[in-house]
Order: structure tokens, then C-alpha cells, then sequence
């Protein structure tokens, strides 16, 4: 059976930096993707990163996700571009659909003596009048239409959900020469930045807090003609007699994601729910372990955040796994992911990123109490 | 605002189930992801219950009073990601 030493799901920014770091230990590590290219969500980041300079600050995902595949490249990363892995069997053994292009797969299953899953998170959406009806999409997919393939999503547009994910997707739809008609936000006040809404409001974007979409209304054709909102009391729920109706072609939601945790599901890892970062999540230690050994999570799927975090929080992954295969010593790994942890604090601090701080610090402990060790399952 | 929220509206895109059919689905005893899954196959279409899975638990969370880590989740079975019959039938090479 073919094998490698570390199997990597995922060659978004946690399982990159995971390869870079394991790579250049001199372990033989395999990335596999689903998607066309690699980079995750980095490449559709075409604003600059706020943060300290050793996080990127200023710098455009894009340019980020550029670094880090030539990194992996120098670092003798093997990257499988649209290939899912579809399940992972006792033993470590990693079933992949590999894509071998002209629209021909096989089925490989291959033997990891270790595996950083690193799934990402998958967009929540939100019940309506209408939600299924075309031209209704996440912002992140908008996003993907927009900065990866050019194409506009609509002519006007309404999105929901005003956290950063909103309000910078409001800003590049119009960018690409789309109108927001507004920005509606079930809570009583603006979820993101101030100077991400500040951009949009003086463009004149009217951003509608305690307001919900209550119906998109559609044509003949079954498409987006209109979006009814209306106030929402207290419980979230709409107030008879507020209506409003917008002229609009489609409505795109931000209203969170959840982490995407199929595989440390099979591989029963153990879980607990944070709503804080998306819901369910599967626990992890210090060294990103999980409660099963020798298997590891880093990034939105265990526990949605941003970019730099995913990114260190594989770094982590991918030193441990290393450091587990001998291929690093216990002193020079331990001394990095100090240094990593440092920086994924600061990472974690202001009024945002205080409450991530403190949630973390509940997954380490609950994983202390519960787990304890990782054991082999 | 009740007519906004009508039961025939889709929950489950992929296997076509209603927030009705859901409803119902509790009144008979479903108290969870799964119990509502084997008895109205919401979240057993092709994309496993990745859209519906939230929208199923905050109808258990408001029909039952439950608090969202008490409804339960989608259960993971291989093959996590969609395959062709074609694709199985040629094999595993190991």
C-alpha cells in the first residue's frame, strides 16, 4: 500500500502552513484538496490583513497564499488538486478520490502514519420566503464569483449579516460595479470593524440593524425580483406592519460559518459545542492533537476564526506531527510552538479576539479534563 | 408575521423536505438531527445535511425548547464527499 508519512486534508492556510512546517523536517507529506487550486479562501482575500507585521498586516490574502505555495513547493510539499478524500478507515488509511485529469479519478486508499485535517468551515444560511430560490447564495460564494472568477453574482444586492464577512464582501461586490442596496442585520448593532461599515456607508449603502429578511420574491421565472425586511423585536423575530420592499436581483448571507468536520467525525474524535466558533468542534490539546493520537485538526474546523490563526494554528500541527516522527527534537519543537502560541494570543486580543482568546483557553482545559491524553483507537 | 414562516417552506433542499414535514417529524417523537433524519430523510441528499443541518436544529431548539448543543448533529459516514457509481465499480488500488 502506498503510504506517506503525514496526510494533509485541506491546502487552505492551516493545511499549508502544516505542510511547510512538516516539509521542511524532512517529512514526506502529502496534501490533498478538493478544489481546483490551492489557497483555500486566501485567494478570493483581496484586501489587505490588519494585525502586526509578522502577521501579514497589510498584506493582500492572495500575495499570502502565493508565499505559502511556493514555500510548500521549496519545503517538497506533494499537493492533489481536485481530489476528495472520501472517508479515513482504521489503521490511518486514507481513502482519496484522485483526480487524473481529463475528467478520469481513481480511488487510492494510502497509509498515514500521521493526519492534520484541515477542512475549513462551510457557510450558514438563513430560512425565508424564497431561500432556495436562484439568485439567493452565501457571500462567500459571491465572493468566489466576484475576485476568482469575475463574474458578477447580480446587479443589486442585498446581503445579510453585517460582520466582516458582510461588510467586506458589500464593499468588493461594488467594486466589481454590483449595487448593494442595503446591509440588514438581525442584531441591534453592526457585527464587524467599524472601518470596514465606515467604507460602505459613505459609499451610501444603508445598513438596516434589528432588521431580518423576511421573503425574497421572485418572477415568473422563479428569479430574485424584489427582498422584503421587516424589524425584528427582541427574539429575532419580524414585527408585523415594518416591511419594507427593496428592488433587488439577489441576496447573498453572512450570517456565519460552521466548521466542516466529517472526517474527525468517522474517526470518532471527541467533540464539544462552541457556538462561539461555529458550533461543534472536535478538541484538541496543545499540539493540536485531538483525542485520537496521531490525529490532528488545525484551523476554522476546529473552531471558526480568521486566516493568520488557521495559519498558526498549522504551523503547530504540522511541527507536532513532525516532532512525533522523531523528526524534529522534543526541545527545538517545543521551544517553535511556544514562540507560535505567543503569536496566535496576540493574534487573539482586542475586543474581537479576546473572547476567541478565552474560548481557546476553555477547549485546551476541556480537553485537560475530559481527555486527558490521546489515545489510539 | 406568521405567513412569512409557513410550513410548507424547504428546509432540506435535497431531499425536498418541508419545515412542515419537520415539525411533524418532533410531534412524533424526533428529539434530535438523527431521529428527524431517519424519519423524514432531511439531510440525507447529496450534500449530507451540510446547508439543512443548522436549520434542523434551531426547528428542534424552537419546537422542543432545547438549547443547541441538546439537538444533536449530522452523523459522518464514508464516502464523506460525493462518488459515481463508476468510480466504486473500478476499485480501490491500494
Amino acid at each position: 500500500m502506498l503510504s506517506r508519512d503525514i496526510v494533509i486534508i485541506g491546502a487552505g492556510p492551516a493545511g499549508l502552513a502544516a505542510s511547510i512546517e512538516a516539509g521542511k523536517a524532512g517529512a514526506d507529506v502529502l496534501v490533498a484538496d478538493l478544489n481546483m487550486k490551492p489557497g483555500g479562501q486566501l485567494f478570493k482575500q483581496i484586501h489587505k490583513f490588519f494585525g502586526s507585521s509578522e502577521h501579514h498586516s497589510g498584506t493582500r490574502g492572495t500575495d499570502i497564499g502565493i508565499r505559502l505555495l511556493k514555500e510548500a513547493e521549496n519545503a517538497g510539499v506533494e499537493i492533489w488538486l481536485r481530489s476528495a478524500v472520501i472517508g479515513i478507515f482504521p489503521g490511518n488509511k486514507v481513502a482519496i478520490r484522485k483526480d487524473l485529469g481529463d475528467g478520469k479519478t481513481e480511488l487510492i486508499t494510502l497509509l498515514a502514519k500521521k493526519i492534520i485535517m484541515a477542512t475549513g468551515a462551510s457557510e450558514n444560511v438563513v430560512r425565508f420566503k424564497g431561500w432556495t430560490s436562484p439568485g439567493v447564495m452565501g457571500a462567500g460564494a459571491a465572493q468566489t464569483m466576484v475576485n476568482v472568477n469575475h463574474v458578477k453574482p447580480g446587479k443589486k444586492i442585498v446581503m445579510v449579516g453585517s460582520g466582516n464577512v458582510g461588510l467586506i464582501v458589500s464593499y468588493q461586490l461594488m467594486q466589481a460595479g454590483c449595487e448593494v442596496v442595503a446591509v440588514v442585520e438581525a442584531a441591534p448593532g453592526i457585527g464587524g470593524y467599524a472601518v470596514h461599515a465606515a467604507k460602505i456607508c459613505r459609499a451610501g449603502v444603508p445598513i438596516y440593524t434589528k432588521h431580518t429578511v423576511v421573503e425574497a420574491v421572485t418572477d415568473e421565472d422563479g428569479c430574485v425580483k424584489e427582498v422584503v425586511i421587516a424589524e425584528v423585536d427582541g427574539k429575532f423575530n419580524p414585527v408585523a406592519g415594518t416591511e419594507k420592499r427593496l428592488e433587488a436581483d439577489t441576496v447573498t448571507i453572512a450570517a456565519g460559518l460552521k466548521p466542516v468536520v466529517e472526517l474527525p467525525r468517522l474517526l470518532n474524535c471527541d467533540f464539544s459545542y462552541h457556538g462561539l466558533f461555529g458550533g461543534w468542534i472536535p478538541l484538541h490539546n496543545k499540539n493540536m492533537e485531538t483525542s485520537v493520537a496521531g490525529i490532528y485538526v488545525a484551523g476554522d474546523s476546529t473552531g471558526v476564526e480568521e486566516a493568520n490563526t488557521a495559519l498558526e494554528e498549522g504551523r503547530i500541527a504540522g511541527i507536532a506531527a513532525a516532532e512525533s516522527l522523531g523528526l524534529i527534537p522534543a526541545d527545538r519543537a517545543d521551544a517553535r510552538k511556544k514562540e507560535i502560541w505567543g503569536r496566535l494570543e496576540s493574534l487573539r486580543m482586542g475586543p474581537f479576539g479576546e473572547k476567541r482568546l478565552k474560548g481557546k483557553e476553555a477547549i485546551l482545559k476541556e480537553y485537560k479534563e475530559r481527555i486527558g491524553l490521546p489515545s489510539v483507537r | 408575521m406568521s405567513e412569512y414562516f409557513s410550513d410548507d417552506m424547504l428546509v432540506c433542499r435535497c431531499e425536498e423536505i418541508t419545515a412542515g414535514e419537520i415539525k411533524r417529524a418532533i410531534a412524533e417523537g424526533a428529539r434530535d438531527v438523527t431521529g428527524v433524519k431517519r424519519r423524514v430523510r432531511a439531510g440525507m441528499g447529496l450534500c449530507q445535511g451540510r446547508t439543512c443541518e443548522k436549520l434542523v436544529q434551531q426547528i428542534l431548539c424552537a419546537e422542543l425548547g432545547l438549547a443547541p448543543d441538546s439537538v444533536g448533529h449530522s452523523s459522518a459516514r464514508p464516502p464523506v464527499r460525493p462518488l459515481t457509481f463508476g468510480e466504486l465499480a473500478e476499485g480501490v488500488v491500494e
